[in-house]
């Protein structure tokens, strides 16, 4: 105050002067300013951007955004009446549902037969762990490969003398979605088994022993003692799986390509063709704003739910 | 935790072989069983595309996918790194294994520090409103990114940097302060709020303890993020594909134009090869450092 003073009466030079004014301030709200660029850069590139695109999506924009345009929701009903994203919309669902059957069934399989006190046990948990460390794209060409009829694993089986088998997921239209649940699954299983390792390895060791004195089978101990006390591991996996079915795109694109024909395709890659490659802008943007939808669907009830259970 | 108690071996009354301890014998047989048969499916693959690398194409066309290499030769490796057509130039896969380089390296270090330094301001200096900034910043870990990729597409278009190494560093450090946020603010609510005060009485300011206080005390979290960030950067494909040209497309981009082009002979060997070039950085960071990689992932897995 007494320099503010001191300079409004024109005996301070105004260096001196702002100097402290402005060290004060920064001290004071230091953390602020350190979280600033961040905050701003988060405001315009998320925030702004998801605005942006919402209202590309009201306009019939093609090769560029353009807000002249103004078409209101018909890009939506044109969406919903696109037999493409039909196939699309129904996919992420189907995948999703097999996807998550498959994983979290088989993930905790895993996990409870790696924690029964076994030898090399971190070998067969990093077996399971390491496709976490490849990329999506790697994923899908692996198994493109394997599922290939003329390369994979049906030449193995047919040189095994198994010369009736067929595995044609990636050539039939009906059964390609089973090539990306298995491909994803070798990919996200790790994940799924090493939270179920970690939720079995909370569970107290009494509860085995008290099993034990009273002669009840291990199945049984599972099923209706472990299986139920792992309920939040089960609540965090099906989230964290059905955010990453949603996103599902790299995978497609490697694996399947949406092939044959559209059968395979998602919304993610529906959306990016129809953004890059067939200047459809609007259209993109409502299939995008419909994505982000589907994701507030699944995270506002979890987030409802782990709220009320701390609070 | 286990059916441990009937496996552990019990006195034998009468013979070795009790029915029981037939029984529990039997268990462990079927248990190792089925753990042989995951570990086939998890490492089969790893092990074709290994073994196929180093084999002839005349031998991959006769067939024998399981089976080690008759003659094991290199060539479809040096073929993969130097020499494979990526659509019209070719020069093998080094300059884009280069261009992924120089795209994570600088990404990384510069998303880890503005997530450190983020995550210290929120939980060691909070402020009124800083719960909500945190839960703005954190909520960019769900979004799914197809919802910004036109805006972000015009915009880099705008600034110059579409297509070029630098456009695509300034978007992964964007979108990577969302997790690395999350990740060191979850962390440094660990660290004793004493030690800040005391420094602080100390006079010491807000850099100085982030430097010598804070920093020293969390090597691990760093070990968490740095992999973290450069494991989701490496196999990114949504960004790449979207704001790269062929001169600075990354890895992931130039794998998936070498395998699924329609033009020429498939060459599989020089494809498998160019597979585990691609997916060998990341594959050597597990390797070493599997602890961290694991709670990267967990952390990271809410991600986009």
């Amino acid at each position: 105050m007494t320099c503010r003073r001191r300079l409004a009466a024109g005996t301070l030079p105004i260096r001196e002067a702002k100097a402290p004014i402005k060290r004060r301030f920064l001290q004071r709200h230091v953390s602020q300013v350190a979280l600033s660029p961040s905050l701003a850069l988060i405001a315009i590139f998320l925030y702004g951007f998801i605005a942006y695109t919402a209202a590309v999506s009201t306009t019939n924009s093609k090769a560029f955004p353009r807000f002249d345009t103004f078409v209101g929701l018909e890009q939506y009903w044109r969406l919903f009446h696109t037999p493409r994203w039909h196939v699309a919309f129904t996919n992420m669902f189907l995948f999703g549902g097999l996807f998550l059957l498959v994983t979290i069934s088989l993930g905790l399989l895993i996990a409870i037969l790696i924690d029964q006190r076994i030898r090399a046990e971190s070998f067969f948990r990093s077996i399971v762990m390491y496709p976490m460390a490849m990329s999506f794209v790697v994923t899908g060409i692996i198994w493109q490969w394997l599922l290939n009829p003329t390369l994979g694993i049906e030449v193995m089986m047919h040189q095994l003398g198994f010369e009736s088998f067929r595995l044609d997921w990636l050539t039939n239209p009906d059964t390609v979605i089973w090539a990306l649940v298995v491909a994803a699954f070798w990919q996200g299983c790790g994940l799924v088994m090493a939270l179920f390792l970690a939720g079995l390895r909370g569970i107290d060791e009494d509860i085995w022993k008290a099993a034990a004195v009273d002669g009840i089978p291990a199945w049984r101990v599972y099923v209706f003692i472990v299986i139920p006390m792992l309920a939040p591991v089960f609540l965090t996996v099906v989230v964290l799986l059905s955010l990453s079915i949603v996103r599902a795109f790299d995978l497609v694109v490697a694996l399947t390509n949406g092939g044959p024909g559209v059968s395979s395709d998602l919304p993610s890659v529906f959306m990016f063709d129809m953004a890059f490659r067939r200047t459809n802008l609007g259209l993109s943007a409502a299939s995008a704003v419909v994505m982000l939808g589907t994701v507030l669907a699944i995270l506002i009830p979890y987030l409802y739910v782990e709220t009320r259970e701390r609070a | 935790m286990s059916t441990s108690t009937d496996a552990m071996p019990r006195p034998a009354r009468s013979g070795w072989l009790t029915p029981r301890r037939a029984k529990a014998i039997l268990k462990r047989v079927v248990l190792y069983l089925l753990l042989a048969i995951v570990a086939f499916f998890f490492a089969g693959p790893l092990y074709i595309l290994l073994s196929t690398s180093f084999k002839t194409m005349p031998e991959i066309q006769a067939g024998g996918l399981m089976f080690l290499p008759h003659e094991p030769t290199a060539q479809a490796w040096v073929t993969a790194w130097g020499e494979a057509c990526i659509g019209i130039t070719c020069g093998g896969l080094k300059g884009y294994f280069g261009n992924s380089m120089m795209m994570a390296v600088p990404a990384v270090l510069i998303s880890v520090m503005i997530g450190a330094i983020n995550g210290y301001a929120l939980a060691k200096w909070p402020f009124p409103g800083a719960r909500f900034v945190f839960a703005a910043l954190v909520a960019g870990n769900f979004v799914p990114f197809q919802v910004v990729l036109a805006p972000v597409s015009v915009t880099l278009r705008t600034l110059g940097l579409f297509g070029s190494v630098e456009g695509l560093i300034l978007i992964h450090v964007i979108y990577g302060i969302p997790i690395t946020t999350m990740l060191f603010r979850n962390f440094f609510l660990s660290v004793p709020n004493d030690l800040i005060k005391a420094a602080r009485i100390d006079g010491a300011g807000f850099f100085w303890i982030f430097f010598r206080i804070v920093l020293p005390l969390s090597p691990s979290v760093i070990v968490v993020a740095l992999i973290l960030q450069f494991t989701g950067i490496w196999n990114d494909f949504l960004f790449a594909v979207s704001f790269s040209n062929p001169s600075s497309a990354p890895m992931t981009v130039a794998l998936n134009n070498l395998v699924n082009s329609n033009f020429g002979v498939k060459e599989y060997n020089v494809h498998m090869a160019a597979t585990v070039i691609a997916a060998a950085p990341t594959l050597i960071l597990y390797i070493l450092l599997g602890r961290y990689f694991l709670r990267g992932m967990t952390a990271g897995a809410v991600k986009g």
